[in-house]
């Protein structure tokens, strides 16, 4: 009976995929690169030191939170610098850096710890901490710097200029050549950043696909003030942070459905309520509010989204004959 | 025409380690230790006593209802019947056998002649007294699945996937002894009056199937699926190749369908051909720990300690398993006899260590993805940790598999299949109390 001391006993499966939570986030960090360097690019160095400043702080609040509440150090799944890069990615480069930080806190604090911490929270953190920081300081998260590669001294977002004119060029849009937030302008260096997760497998098609096509689709049906069909519907997809939030923000596991029809219907939703609050709401931009909203109905897409119990259908099959 | 199943990974094979060591006869130890419970069902009753001579081959146990008799594997003397440590990690009544190494045949064991003119029954008969169960590893008594499945059964299915990394035993078998697998499947076929049959195998064994082919005849298809795992699980193997599903709780013959492993097709052929019951069988010792990884024909009852031995260890063990990695079990102690479900030993050392990890879920999905049975495995692992057994049912705990596809994939490093055992339970005991409230 020597062995009983020495032979790990333990449930099967004795083997292990290679996938950890550290290197899936891991992933998510390299793939938001390509953004971070349009960013800084476009905007200037300090939307570096505005990412740097919000990751160290993410991880600083989550590090400290678990530390006080005596919990399980959790930092190094590198989920709170995804986090951190997100929060920056969706604020204007000027915003003050102590805004940024109480943003930070907001998000990892408020909106991820207290409901436990990673994978409990069923609000997307970046967005929340965006739609707080929106909605306490309005004017500095709406100041927006003109983009390095555009003339104009100062410019507003497409969105909030409108669309009647077509003035703006969609191939600027894709470049990135336009103002907004520090990693949402260029639709092609996310896009980059999107066909690197879905090779890597981290996320699927299903809900970027999903959610811009949806924008897309109404943008068509629906164009507003009178411009081309397809310009509008180019336009509502390339512009604002649509591809930001399909790609990086809708696809977060924590707060998305995990059945492959509950995912279409979430992004179903979320694109259908951004152009609903594009169109008919105050603010310019909708898609923050559109993936919140829908994050809080994530069980009902679950629970619709079901597949099939096994066996299920054959035994109706078979009472019918 | 093959179609495929839901779900399912990818691990490494690792079948490389023991696939081009040919079967070799063990050197027979010198005791054996029989498990009276080696099959689903009733346990056996001894039917010798210590100090009786016995011979190999010689019934030494049986019980009514759904059992099936064990035999000895070696000639020789019992040297004791007691509760001894058995692979399931209890300890359970078995015969200790001292070799006389005479391999003195029972009388019972001879030749038979005239199989084409036996009956079903009787065939039926000879199974059951041959004592085979199911030899994939859940050893269902062979003659239950065969009785029950009578007038129901339109297909027959020999399950060759081996889908388990590691193993090699059904391997060797089929490049090796392929007609021994096709005359027992053809006793099959006459047993439930079919004409023909299908064997399903993955495609990562190309020289077995070249083997197969070569010894099928015209009655019977050869379905090379794909390698995925849990390829062979019976109800996977079921849906891949007739495209039925088993419907809950019940049982292939529900659908039409009896799956027989094929050691086991081989076990019958051996039983109704040569009158010799299931006394050995072949297992593969292999493992990253094992210095020379072998395919061993072993007599019933060997010990796990004794192959280990036999095939060397270039590292110390760390984890040492009865069956492959995806769904075997630990053993604590290597007195543990092979049994007529072993198809392997799979030692590991240190480097096999599986790495702790933060067990937070972070709903990525995967376990959604791979799960054959198309369960929610984060749900159920959810449920299981607030004791909820009502969303248990509801999440309908009961069809899980425990293949380990949701652990496997599992980023976080859950233990969901340990859950989901637990889970099980839990929803037993609660249904339980429910029946006796009712009383």
């Amino acid at each position: 009976m020597s062995e009983v001391k020495t032979l790990s006993v333990s449930s099967s499966p004795h083997i292990r995929g290679k996938r950890t939570t550290r290197n899936i986030m891991l992933d998510v960090i390299l793939a938001l690169v390509p953004a971070l360097v349009g960013g800084v690019v476009f905007f200037g160095w300090r939307a570096l030191v505005l990412t740097l400043v919000s990751c160290a702080a993410c991880v600083f609040f989550e590090w400290g939170y678990r530390k006080i509440m005596k919990l399980d150090c959790t930092v190094g799944d590198l989920s709170a610098i995804v986090t951190g890069i997100l929060i920056a990615f969706v604020l204007p480069v000027s915003t003050p850096i102590w805004i940024l930080i109480i943003g930070d806190a907001f998000a990892i604090i408020f909106v991820k710890q207290l409901f436990g911490g990673i994978g409990q929270n069923f609000m997307n953190p970046a967005l929340a901490a965006r739609a707080f920081l929106l909605i306490s300081w309005p004017v500095a998260l709406t100041n927006w710097t003109a983009n390095k590669l555009v003339d104009a001294a100062t410019s507003a977002t497409p969105l909030a200029e409108g669309v009647s004119a077509e003035s703006i060029k969609l191939l600027d849009l894709f470049l990135g050549k336009t103002g907004g937030c520090i990693g949402e302008v260029s639709a092609m260096l996310l896009l980059i950043g999107g066909l690197y997760l879905v090779i890597r497998r981290v996320i699927s098609v299903r809900i970027p696909l999903s959610f811009i096509g949806t924008v897309a689709l109404l943008a068509f049906v629906f164009p507003q003030n009178g411009c081309d069909r397809l310009y509008s519907m180019g336009f509502q997809g390339l512009s604002g942070g649509v591809m930001l939030a399909a790609i990086f923000m809708a696809t977060d596991y924590v707060t998305s459905p995990v059945t492959h029809w509950g995912q279409i219907l979430f992004g179903i939703g979320c694109g259908a309520l951004t152009i609903f609050i594009r169109y008919f709401g105050s603010y310019p931009e909708g898609v923050s509010f559109a993936i919140l909203l829908m994050n809080a109905c994530v069980g009902i897409f679950d629970r619709i989204g079901r597949k099939k119990r096994f066996g299920e259908v054959k035994q109706k099959e078979g009472a019918a004959k | 025409m093959a179609r495929s199943f839901f779900g399912g990974v990818h691990p490494k094979d690792m079948k490389y380690l023991s696939c081009d060591a040919p079967i070799t006869v063990f050197p027979t130890p010198k005791t054996v230790t029989i498990p009276m419970s080696q099959h689903i069902g009733a346990p056996c009753k001894p039917l010798v006593k210590v100090g009786d001579h016995v011979l190999l081959g010689q019934k030494i146990g049986d019980n009514q209802g759904l059992c099936v008799p064990v035999h000895a594997s070696v000639s020789g003397t019992v040297k004791a019947i007691e509760d001894l440590p058995h692979t399931n990690g209890i300890n359970m009544l078995a015969i200790v056998i001292e070799n006389d190494f005479e391999d003195a045949l029972d009388p019972s064991v001879s030749p038979r002649e005239n199989v084409d003119s036996l009956s079903a029954e009787q065939l039926m008969d000879i199974i059951r007294e041959a004592g085979i169960a199911g030899m994939g590893g859940a050893t269902f008594p062979a003659h239950a699945k065969l009785s029950s499945g009578l007038q129901k059964v339109d297909t027959v299915i020999v399950n060759a996937a081996e889908c388990e990394p590691y193993i090699t035993a059904d391997d060797r078998l089929m490049r090796e002894m392929p007609e021994k697998i096709i005359k027992g499947l053809r006793v099959v076929m006459k047993i439930f009056g079919l004409s023909n049959a299908y064997i399903g195998m993955e495609d990562n064994k190309p020289e077995a199937a070249a083997s197969l082919k070569k010894a099928i005849g015209d009655d019977i298809t050869l379905c090379v699926l794909h390698t995925r795992y849990p390829q062979g699980a019976e109800k996977q193997m079921i849906q891949s190749i007739t495209g039925r599903q088993v419907p809950p709780g019940g049982l292939p013959a529900a659908v039409g369908c009896a799956v027989f492993n094929c050691a086991t097709c081989a076990a019958i052929c051996d039983a109704v051909y040569d009158g010799l019951p299931l006394v050995r069988r072949v297992v593969t010792v292999t493992g990253r720990a094992i210095e020379t990884p072998k395919n061993y024909l072993v007599p019933i009852g060997t010990s796990f300690r004794e192959l280990i031995d036999s095939c060397g260890l270039k590292e110390a063990a760390y984890k040492v398993l009865s069956g492959g990695p995806m769904m075997g079990f630990t053993q604590y102690d290597l007195s543990v006899p092979v049994i007529k479900g072993t198809n392997a030993v799979t030692v590991f050392s240190q480097k096999d260590r599986v790495a702790e990890k933060n067990p937070h879920c972070i709903r990525c999905g995967r376990c959604v993805d791979t799960c054959p049975m198309n369960l929610m495995p984060l749900n159920l692992y959810k449920a299981e940790r607030q004791n909820d057994t009502e969303a248990l049912d509801k999440l309908h705990i009961m069809d899980c598999i425990e293949c380990g596809c949701c652990a496997y994939g599992c980023p976080a490093g859950i233990p969901l299949v340990q859950s989901f055992r637990s889970a099980k339970q839990k929803l037993r005991n609660e249904q339980q109390k429910q029946k006796e409230a009712v009383k």
